[in-house]
């Protein structure tokens, strides 16, 4: 054996009181990441399917940008998956012998069918722009020109036809993708709820409620990263062009954006609500039946993640940001402090429920403690650590940077209309 | 064209379909069908441990790493044996430090020296897999890499298994854990490959009181079996519906 | 009518076809449904026969009667008479034909396991001779005074 025998979760479990041998946190940070960006990747969507299918006019904007956001998000959803597998190299097998019974079975199937339905529905959104710019590119000299054009031949897939009648058939479409898209976005964040709450050997994750809990912060937290990623976006953008000279003033880009950021901020209230309510419905039953693990619960709840649970996610994470929107007089500063306080908490609300969830042993007489490695020292505490964690987090914001390039989502703001 | 492309479509379909369904193996079995499986087969591996007997001495655990290529100084183990001490004020002290593979030759818990005056009761209770009936670790596993074979036993495909860990996971009796080296998922199968070919475990060969035994339910000749029908046994954790398959002979309801 | 609309169809169609064809490819062929049902016998079948493959280590008294005949008589005889040899003599696994001489353990530490005193009365351990480590003969290995073989003879 060349490599040292590491036994998985040694590095980052502290043992307390009884806890069986073979109990260790081994759903570590990546698992907590997993669900994030797949709520991400959710929440983005039906964000742009509420314009797209619903004709919330107002979201146009923003519409826009989450779809495409949402795809450069999508195979982030994915990644934590393979850096938390024991055998990275197997990560294809779920596809080939699925096994239907597990909830994990599904995910190569309902993520393959959800990249597809988003790939599709942005060809169907971009394809005038695409043929557009074939056109637009044929005279234009240099390599670079050549070569996006050709990429712009290859993402047209041969359909150049751009009268009035296709792009009608295009946006019919594009509506009927994105209907669709809301039911299989919910289920894919859904079953990653299901994969916690149907694990009976787990008392707090053991729960009906668990994966209606995990759509609702999903969209949660999904409309939040969406506004964020907008409102930075545009001032950015507004910034550059006051530095150039330009004749837009600040209050006008301001007062456009304002509109479309309330809106959403609505909406985003009204799931709130609804995840809050659903996980305080779930916290009083628990407390109410007081089944044998209550105990152990309770004490986990109400003592040691006291702080993590309700100072960092229902207050700091949700009550917080909740009252910042909801009082008069909101300022665009307030919102994106409000809006970052929500990610938080949706994030506080994953690490409670994975890493709280293994926060006791199985004999319900001892804990576990995760002390997250910062400073990698081998393969494993680099995946399952900080710079893992970060790695996946900053991965959407360069897809995306890389597919606007050839999919312009902030188009009609850049073109200064 | 309209008819056209619906027949189009239809034929894509169902096509499509056809050749997926044969090859997704979407076979379920009625319950009966199940139920007379089971029986038919010959051999239902069982096992019986007399808590009464367990002295505590961790040979089970040493030769169980030994025998199934456990490394021998990772904490994890697919077998181990916890003491339990029942102290006056109500309290119940539970450890097993390494998995007992050392055994117990210190009275402290944890470093906590416990007055023996105070004690109530004091006693050790062997763990293994309980090779359950409705494995709810099988149930979870993603690709099909564990599962149960004809005569009981759940096994894990090391060739197959992408170390997942919904499995550890999902099994309430923390059995299961990544080997160290192999980077599957692991757990006992009653020394699978010593049964099959009429032996005994190991961890029951070594053990020298008879606290732990092998049994085949579906033997009407078999003296464990036996005990585990006429005597009145118990099971850890039912509550969860996994009908687990090691019986214990004077289990305490402090035991976890 | 437009069949433009169409081709992000043919892509996933062809996408599912590639891995419909990956799957013939990959997946063992004698992976399936063996044993009750889908949902816990859904696997490959030739793994079974890999477990019992699996090399055995310990081998029982019956394997070092066949040439230990006179010490397996006197364990026997003695109250040692139910200790496996392989728990102090290691696990024969393919001896004498791959090693010849098996790592004996002798330390106090193996005798403590069972002969530790406890103070569980009502335990099984309180049944067996008993010794306080901190009181008895610390420094020495027990078998420099008694015999493992049989623990009523005094090791000269």
């Amino acid at each position: 054996m060349i490599e040292e025998p590491v036994v998985h979760g040694i590095e980052w479990t502290v043992k307390e009181l009884f806890v069986y041998p073979n109990e260790f946190i081994y759903w570590s940070i990546q698992i907590v990441m997993y669900p994030y960006m797949t709520g991400l990747v959710a929440g983005a969507f039906v964000l742009s399917s509420l314009y797209h299918v619903f004709g919330q006019k107002d979201l146009k904007e923003i519409a826009q940008f989450s779809l495409v956001f949402s795809l450069a998000l999508l195979p982030v959803a994915a990644l934590p998956l393979l850096l938390h597998l024991q055998q990275p190299t197997r990560a294809m097998e779920p596809l080939l012998t699925p096994h239907f019974t597990s909830a994990i079975a599904a995910f190569g199937i309902v993520f393959t069918t959800y990249a597809l339905i988003v790939l599709s529905e942005i060809w169907f959104v971009y394809r005038k722009y695409f043929v557009e710019q074939i056109h637009a590119l044929k005279s234009a000299p240099g390599l670079s020109s050549a070569m996006r054009r050709t990429v712009y031949r290859v993402l047209a897939m041969g359909a150049y036809d751009v009268s009035d009648g296709a792009i009608k058939i295009d946006k019919k479409a594009a509506t009927i993708l994105a209907a669709v898209g809301i039911p299989v976005a919910c289920f894919l964040h859904g079953y990653a709820g299901f994969i916690f709450g149907s694990v009976k050997a787990n008392a707090l994750w053991m729960s009906p409620l668990m994966p209606v809990i995990f759509i609702m912060s999903a969209v949660v937290s999904g409309i939040a990263l969406c506004m964020l990623t907008y409102i930075v976006i545009m001032e950015w953008q507004a910034f550059r062009r006051r530095r150039s000279g330009g004749v837009i003033e600040a209050g006008e880009i301001k007062g456009a954006e304002a509109e479309v950021i309330s809106k959403a901020a609505r909406y985003l209230i009204g799931f709130l609500i609804a995840a809050i309510s659903l996980e305080l419905l779930d916290l009083i039953f628990r407390g109410y039946t007081a089944m044998k693990s209550w105990d152990i619960l309770r004490s986990v709840m109400y003592g040691k993640d006291f702080m993590n649970i309700f100072v960092l996610q229902y207050t700091l994470g949700n009550l917080v940001p909740f009252l910042l929107l909801v009082l008069p007089r909101r300022t665009l500063l307030r919102t994106v402090v409000a809006l970052l306080l929500v990610l938080f908490g949706v994030f506080m609300m994953r690490w409670n429920v994975v890493i709280g969830g293994q926060a006791f042993s199985l004999s319900f007489s001892g804990y576990m403690h995760y002390e997250i490695p910062v400073i990698p020292h081998s393969v494993e505490t680099f995946k399952e650590g900080v710079f893992g964690a970060l790695m996946v987090i900053t991965t959407p914001f360069v897809l995306f940077w890389i597919i606007n390039k050839f999919v312009p989502s902030l188009r009609r703001t850049t073109e200064g209309s | 064209m309209t008819c056209s492309r619906r027949e189009f479509l239809k034929n894509t379909v169902s096509s499509t379909v056809a050749s997926v369904m044969p090859l997704s193996a979407f076979t379920l079995l009625s319950h009966a069908e199940a139920a007379a499986a089971l029986a038919e087969s010959k051999v239902r591996w069982a096992f019986l441990v007399d808590t009464n007997k367990c002295v505590g001495c961790g040979l089970c655990v040493t030769a169980c790493k030994k025998e199934n290529e456990i490394p021998f100084d990772a904490p994890v183990t697919r077998t181990w044996v916890e003491r339990y001490v029942v102290t006056k004020d109500g309290e119940t002290h539970i450890d097993s430090p390494m998995g007992g593979r050392d055994g117990f030759i210190d009275d402290k818990i944890r470093g906590e020296e416990i007055d023996p005056d105070n004690i109530d009761k004091a006693f050790f209770v062997p763990k293994l897999c309980n090779q359950c009936d409705n494995p709810a670790c099988v149930q979870v596993c993603p690709v099909g890499a564990t599962y149960q074979t004809d005569d009981g036993v759940v096994l894990i495909d090391r060739n197959w298994c992408i170390g997942c860990g919904y499995c550890i996971m999902a099994c309430p009796y923390g059995v299961r854990f990544f080997h160290p080296e192999k980077k599957v998922a692991d757990k006992c199968n009653f020394c699978y490959h010593r049964i099959s070919k009429g032996m005994q475990p190991a961890c029951v060969e070594c053990c020298s009181f008879g606290a732990r035994r092998i049994a085949n339910l579906n033997d009407p000749n078999d003296p464990v079996a036996n005990i585990i029908k006429t005597e009145r046994v118990s099971v850890l954790k039912d509550e969860y519906g996994t009908k687990p398959h090691v019986f214990y002979l004077g289990l305490d309801a402090e035991v976890r | 009518m437009k069949w433009h609309v169409l081709r992000p169809l043919w892509v996933a169609i062809g996408l599912v076809g590639l891995i419909l064809v990956a799957r013939q490819f990959l997946v063992p062929d004698d992976f399936g449904v063996h044993g009750r049902n889908f949902t816990y016998g859904y696997y490959r079948l030739s793994n079974v026969q890999e477990w019992k493959d699996f090399p055995v280590k310990f081998q029982g008294r019956e394997s070092c009667a066949e040439c230990h005949e006179e010490n397996l008589a006197k364990v026997n005889a003695s109250s040692h008479a139910p200790v496996e040899c392989e728990n102090c003599h290691g696990p024969s696994v393919n001896h004498p034909d791959d090693v010849e001489l098996l790592p004996l353990n002798t330390t106090r530490e193996l005798c403590l396991r069972c002969h530790a005193f406890l103070d569980y009365p009502n335990s099984a351990r309180a049944s067996l001779v008993s010794i306080e480590d901190r009181r008895h003969k610390r420094r020495y290995e027990c078998v420099k005074c008694h015999n493992p073989h049989d623990p009523k003879e005094e090791v000269e």
